[in-house]
C-alpha cells in the first residue's frame, strides 16, 4: 500500500477512511484529528494549563505527547492504583516519558496518600475493580486539578472507548448516562472541565502513533480489567467494525452530533442540586462523598487510616 | 503469506492488533518472509472507568 499524501510506503492503514500513510504523515493525520476536536468542541485555547491524566499506557501517552507538540501547557498528573507489578510497570512507563521529554509529571499513590489500593477497595465495597477504581480517578484527577489551578483535566478516552460506552448506556437505555456522554463536560461549581480530545481517534491509532514516534508504553492490559463488560463491548464493535469499517465512529459521530441533544434534558441540573462533602467538601448529592464514603468502607475493612481531607 | 491471511488464520480482528515486523509497523498487504521476527500487538484495553 501506498501512503494517500506522499505515494511512499504506507506503514499504516485505515480501513474507516479507506486509505493508507507513511509514518510522517500518519502522525500528521493524527495531530489534524486531536486538533479538530479541541477545536470543533472548544476544549481549551493555548492560554489554559491542561492537566493530562496519565497511566503509562498509549493512550494517555500519545496524548500528552500531542499536546505539548501543539505547544499546549499540558503537565501530567499519574495515580498509582496500587494494582502490584502493573502499576510498577505503568509509573515507570510514564516516568521516563516526563523525564525524557522534560515535562512536569505529578504523582498521586492511592496507598501512601490514602491508604488503600484498587483491589482491596473492590473487596471492601463489592464493587467490580473498575468501579472502585473509576470513582478514585474521578475524585483524585478533578480534586488535584482544583488545588493545583488548572483549567482543564484531558483523559485519554478514544473513539473506542467511548463507542463501548454508548453501546453500555443505550443498552441500559441509561438517559441520565446518554445525557452527560459528550468529548467535554463543562466546568461547574467544585468541577473542572473533562475533556476527551482523542474521541476522533481509534486505539489502533493511538498505539500505531506511539510505536512510530517512538514511544515505550505499557502493553500489557490491566489485569483487573480481564473479562469487564467494557472489553466485551469493544470486540462486538469491533466483529461489526470489520464487516463495515466506519460503523463504530458513525455510531459515536452520529450521538454526538444528532443524538445526545435529545438525552441533554436528562442530565440537566444533576449538578444544581450538589451540596458539599462534610468530610472533603467535594460537590455531592449526599452528606458525604463517594470517594469518602468508599474511603470509609475500605478503613473498616482493612484498618487503613480514617477518612481526612481529600 | 501476507499480514491479512496470517491475522485471518489466528482468528485475529485486523482492528484489535499492530503488525510489527522487525521494528517496522506493517500494512496487510505486506507479504511476509519465512525468517521475519513478526509481533502481533493487541490494541484493545481499558476497564469502564
Amino acid at each position: 500500500m501506498k501512503c494517500r499524501v506522499c505515494r511512499a510506503p504506507a506503514a499504516i492503514d485505515i480501513r474507516r477512511h479507506n486509505a493508507a500513510f507513511c509514518r510522517d504523515h500518519f502522525l500528521h493525520h493524527c495531530e489534524e484529528q486531536v486538533r479538530r476536536a479541541i477545536d470543533t468542541h472548544r476544549m481549551f485555547e493555548p492560554s489554559d494549563r491542561v492537566l493530562v491524566a496519565v497511566s503509562g499506557g498509549k493512550d494517555s501517552l500519545a496524548l500528552w505527547d500531542m499536546l505539548t507538540h501543539a505547544g499546549y501547557q499540558a503537565d501530567g498528573l499519574y495515580l498509582g492504583l496500587g494494582i502490584d507489578e502493573y502499576s510498577d510497570t505503568s509509573l515507570q512507563y510514564t516516568r521516563a516519558y516526563a523525564t525524557d521529554h522534560r515535562l512536569t509529571l505529578r504523582e498521586i499513590d492511592l496507598r501512601d496518600d490514602y491508604g488503600y489500593r484498587v483491589p482491596e477497595a473492590a473487596a471492601a465495597t463489592r464493587r467490580a475493580p473498575c468501579g472502585a477504581c473509576g470513582l478514585s480517578k474521578r475524585h483524585l484527577f478533578n480534586s488535584a486539578a482544583i488545588e493545583h489551578g488548572y483549567d482543564v483535566v484531558a483523559t485519554g478516552h478514544n473513539l473506542d472507548d467511548e463507542a463501548a460506552v454508548l453501546l453500555g448506556n443505550v443498552l441500559r437505555w441509561d438517559v441520565g448516562y446518554l445525557g452527560r456522554q459528550q468529548p467535554v463536560l463543562p466546568e461547574a461549581p467544585g468541577f473542572v472541565r473533562k475533556v476527551k480530545p482523542l474521541v476522533r481517534l481509534s486505539e489502533r491509532e493511538t498505539a500505531a502513533y506511539c510505536v512510530l514516534r517512538g514511544i515505550e508504553y505499557q502493553v500489557e492490559e490491566c489485569p483487573m480489567a480481564d473479562g469487564n463488560r467494557h472489553l466485551g463491548y469493544k470486540e462486538i464493535l469491533n466483529a461489526i467494525e470489520a464487516r463495515s469499517p466506519g460503523t463504530k465512529a458513525a455510531f459515536l459521530f452520529g450521538f454526538v452530533e444528532r443524538g445526545h441533544a435529545r438525552f441533554a434534558a436528562d442530565a440537566a441540573g444533576e449538578r444544581d442540586e450538589l451540596g458539599a462533602c462534610e468530610v472533603c467538601g467535594a460537590p455531592t448529592t449526599g452528606a458525604v462523598c463517594a470517594f469518602c464514603r468508599l474511603r470509609q468502607q475500605v478503613s473498616v475493612k482493612i484498618g487503613a487510616r480514617p477518612t481526612s481531607g481529600a | 503469506m501476507t499480514v491479512d491471511a496470517l491475522l485471518r488464520n489466528l482468528e485475529l480482528n485486523p482492528e484489535s492488533v499492530l503488525v510489527i515486523v522487525g521494528d517496522e509497523l506493517v500494512t496487510h498487504d505486506i507479504r511476509l518472509g519465512n525468517d521475519a521476527q513478526i509481533e502481533i500487538r493487541p490494541v484493545i484495553s481499558g476497564g469502564a472507568a
